[in-house]
């Protein structure tokens, strides 16, 4: 009895498979889930985390009667590249305070793009200073909404204080070729990033 | 180890089904890819209806942690014990997520991943 030839799936056991994700953040309602839909190969799913002690941070759930946990949501899609090799897209949750969540989601990420939306630039303001302390690279994409003013990119940056070396875009959050191009712009940039960071002999690591 | 039968009734909360264990046996990543084969899956039918459900969405096409929970209807962290339960049981096979720690590998990785977008 051969069944070398029988079980595909079995067969495909050696071979191991990588995923790599792309971080997608910004404001609630800034069209995190719209970006990652436009180029997802399946319908964005939805995760919800349950908030415990660990992460409650500002909402301490001892003192609210009845409200134990809180649920996180975070939408994310996927990309198969490769029989071995699977892009996730992850969106992180709109209310900055569950951070904790987010600490979760970046590691081991290759990037992450910040969307904002120029209407609300303040909004940014928030996951702009969480990428600054974080070791990811990171761009940052100006959602183009129907009817937004469209400024210049160097006065956003100027507005934003985003340092001269983070790529600035503008995108729309829908469309596929735009979408694909602020994802073609994060790995580049991370790219850069570890190009730079090799010749300058760290971080560690770099073996 | 563990009992592998797990208590469910009509309304649990959601670790009754971990038998309230909270911490995986192991960290695994959001996005690391686990797969199933046709022997992992006809085994996970006697592990308990939630593993057998994980073993379903797994086999025949391999899914991340976050799809896993996504597809089972379960919180993140109840699907990372289950999951861990089953990669140290043998019913899933765990693909280690973005292994790549060295600068070549580590840019032969992103190589791949902006190819692979522009072809898209």
């Amino acid at each position: 009895m051969d069944f070398a030839n029988y079980d595909p799936a079995g067969a495909d056991r050696s071979r191991e498979i990588i995923s790599a994700k792309i971080v997608v953040a910004g404001g609630f309602g800034v069209g995190k889930t719209t970006l990652v839909g436009a180029i997802s190969e399946i319908t964005p799913l939805t995760t919800e985390a349950l908030m415990t002690a660990a992460g409650v941070g500002i909402d301490d759930p001892s003192k609210v009667p009845g409200k134990e946990t809180t649920t996180v949501a975070m939408d994310f899609g996927r990309i198969t590249m490769a029989q071995d090799l699977i892009l996730y897209l992850f969106g992180t949750p709109g209310q900055t305070r569950f951070w904790f969540m987010w600490d979760e989601i970046i590691r081991g990420a290759v990037g992450a793009a910040v969307l904002v939306d120029t209407r609300r630039i303040t909004d940014a303001f928030a996951p702009l200073d969480y990428f600054e302390n974080r070791k990811l690279p990171y761009v940052v994409a100006l959602n183009r909404f129907d009817g937004a003013p469209l400024y210049e990119v160097e006065e956003v940056r100027e507005s934003l204080a985003i340092s001269p070396d983070v790529p600035l875009v503008w995108c729309d959050a829908r469309n596929r070729e735009s979408v694909k191009q602020v994802l073609v712009t994060v790995v580049e940039h991370a790219m850069l990033r570890l190009q730079a960071e090799h010749e300058r002999g760290y971080p560690a690591s770099v073996g | 180890m563990e009992p592998r039968r797990d208590p469910r009734g009509a309304l649990v909360r959601p670790y009754a089904v971990t038998r309230g264990r909270t911490e995986p046996l192991q960290n695994i990543a959001l996005e690391a890819v686990l797969s199933c084969t046709f022997t992992q899956s006809a085994e996970a039918r006697f592990a308990g209806h939630d593993k057998y459900r994980i073993a379903t969405v797994c086999e025949g096409r391999a899914q991340s942690l976050a799809e896993i929970a996504a597809y089972t209807r379960m919180p993140l962290g109840v699907t990372r014990v289950l999951v861990a339960d089953m990669v140290a049981e043998g019913l899933l096979t765990l693909h280690t997520a973005a292994p790549a720690t060295g600068f070549q590998e580590r840019m032969n990785l992103l190589g791949r991943v902006l190819s692979g977008l522009r072809e898209l």
